[in-house]
């Protein structure tokens, strides 16, 4: 990238770069090369290595307490903010070293979006303010461009119609799935490059859960005790793993 | 079943009764004496000062010794001036100081502040005023409003420093990981989300320390002083409504004991209603704060 640090306006001046898919080799968001990580004495992720290709879904799977928070934190170095962590190898997103010492984690984790597992819009801030609330603390005062911004994010979230005549109303005051819904607009309204989302599925039942991994993703990682047992596009996953752990824990004979 | 055991499960169900209404009893009676010093204290302040409190109290400067009359107004603005100084002092270094503690700071060092800090919760507020006589009277050579506010500014730090820090703890992390994911700088998100979180907590804190402050009397016996009149500059002597009510009380003057009466009734009032704001502030805790 010709600018490693463009602000987030001039981010949103530059129409997105979405390299043509009819290239012969997909375009690569993340490359992970070697990627351990340790919580103080104890080892969450061991020598990952992976590609993430750009403008598809990747979903990453396995059983709880296996490292996948872990895996996707480090990728907008969130893992950062807890104390003790410890980490080795190399993750470059679209060529570029997220852990050059020259690179600030607030610029990473603008262009690596991520959403959490449970819903937290801010308390103290209405619906409309809370999608604009990143562009506002980034420094956006351009009252168009933010009114644009925010439909523009609630509609790709799919809540537009629900609340765009209740702007004003606290994002508390939405049901559980709209408040998760609010929390995908405020992240999708600083333009990230790639949106992470920690357990998207998790209020769903673990077979509506398998069903959306294997109809939305495109690819699939297969986590197992902080290791990547297994990676390749989804039916092949799904259909007919090479791993014998992959295969145990897809059709639920695992542990 | 036989007659025998029917009795004495009869009996039992009798004495469970008794215990119950005895340990209600108790609980009423002890909720009574909880409020009962209270009621007591205002009862006796309107019987003896409520007479007294009446325009001239809060528009009139004191009378000369032995002419009856007068007002204590300018005890009454040397004391919100006090407050005002003291805040100064004790709301940033407070509220800094507790957001260190939550958000900053590493683990040693934030017990040993914390301990520094209930230590000197528990300071008599008389020692906070012989240190300012010490390091400011006795330095500029006379009392002075900012040593009165100096005084009480540093009985207020620790105050609201350890309210801060528990309200600011109480936000859910959650929120701190929303604002940091979208970019958003450590401070930027400290003063944004987080203290705005926290913010009626916060302000709790500092009304309650205003509060306890207002009422004090001992750190300003020498270090503001008090002032039968106006105080034309904040490094005079300034009047206090409580050093006020101390001098009217132990004095020969039955006028004066009225208007110590009225001057405790109108403190204590005052106290009261900053109470009840942060009764109100406190009343519409949602879900997420404090």
């Amino acid at each position: 990238m010709a600018n490693p640090h463009p602000t987030v306006a001039e981010r949103v001046e530059r129409p997105a770069e979405r390299p043509s898919t009819a290239e012969p080799a997909p375009p690569l968001t993340f490359e992970v090369k070697n990627l351990s990580i340790w919580y103080g004495e104890k080892r969450a992720i061991s020598d990952v290595t992976l590609d993430v290709a750009s403008n598809a879904v990747t979903a990453i799977i396995g059983p709880s307490g296996c490292g996948k928070s872990t895996f996707i934190r480090c990728l907008n170095r969130m893992h950062e903010l807890v104390p003790k962590t410890r980490i080795e190898g190399s993750v470059l997103l679209q060529g570029q070293d997220l852990y050059s010492i020259t690179v600030d984690p607030a610029i990473v984790r603008r262009r690596v979006g991520m959403v959490f597992q449970k819903s937290n819009p801010f308390p103290t801030m209405s619906i409309g303010e809370n999608v604009v609330i990143g562009l506002r603390l980034n420094g956006v005062r351009d009252q168009k461009f933010l009114n644009e911004r925010l439909e523009k994010s609630l509609r790709m979230a799919a809540l537009w119609d629900e609340v765009k005549d209740d702007l004003h109303k606290p994002g508390t005051s939405l049901s559980g799935g709209q408040q998760q819904r609010l929390c995908i607009a405020r992240a999708l309204a600083v333009q990230p490059e790639v949106l992470l989302m920690d357990e998207p599925c998790s209020a769903l039942d673990p077979i509506a859960t398998a069903k959306i991994e294997e109809l939305i993703s495109d690819y699939t990682a297969f986590f197992y005790l902080g290791k990547l047992i297994e990676f390749g596009p989804t039916t092949k996953i799904f259909t007919n793993p090479s791993e014998r752990q992959t295969e145990d824990y897809i059709t639920g004979r695992f542990g | 079943m036989t007659m025998n055991s029917a009795r004495a499960n009869n009996d039992h169900h009798h004495w469970r009764k008794v215990k119950n209404a005895l340990a209600s009893t108790a609980t009423f009676v002890s909720a009574l004496l909880v409020i009962a010093p209270l009621g007591l204290v205002f009862f006796h302040l309107l019987v003896n000062g409520a007479s007294s409190v009446n325009w001239d109290f809060f528009v009139h400067l004191p009378k000369p010794v032995g002419e009856a009359g007068g007002g204590m107004v300018n005890a009454i603005v040397g004391s919100l001036e006090l407050l005002a100084l003291a805040s100064i002092i004790g709301i940033p270094v407070g509220v800094l100081g507790g957001v260190y503690l939550a958000e900053y700071g590493k683990a040693r060092v934030n017990w040993m502040l914390r301990f520094v800090a209930d230590v000197l919760n528990g300071v008599p507020s008389i020692t906070w005023g012989v240190v300012v006589y010490g390091l400011v009277v006795l330095r500029f050579k006379g009392f002075s409003a900012y040593a009165g506010g100096l005084a009480l500014g540093l009985i207020m730090i620790p105050l609201i420093l350890r309210t801060t820090e528990e309200v600011i703890l109480l936000v859910p992390n959650g929120y701190r990981e929303a604002a940091l994911a979208l970019g958003v700088a450590r401070w930027k998100t400290i003063v944004h989300i987080v203290m705005k979180t926290a913010s009626k907590g916060i302000i709790t804190g500092i009304l309650l320390a205003l509060a306890r402050i207002g009422g004090e009397t001992a750190p300003l016996l020498f270090t503001a002083f008090g002032n039968r009149f106006w105080n034309h500059s904040l490094s005079q002597p300034i009047a206090a409504l409580p050093l006020q009510i101390f001098t009217y009380a132990i004095s020969p003057y039955d006028d004066w004991h009225r208007q110590a009466w009225a001057g405790a009734l109108v403190l204590v009032t005052g106290i009261f209603c900053v109470n009840v704001m942060v009764r109100i502030l406190t009343r519409g805790r949602t879900a997420s704060v404090v």
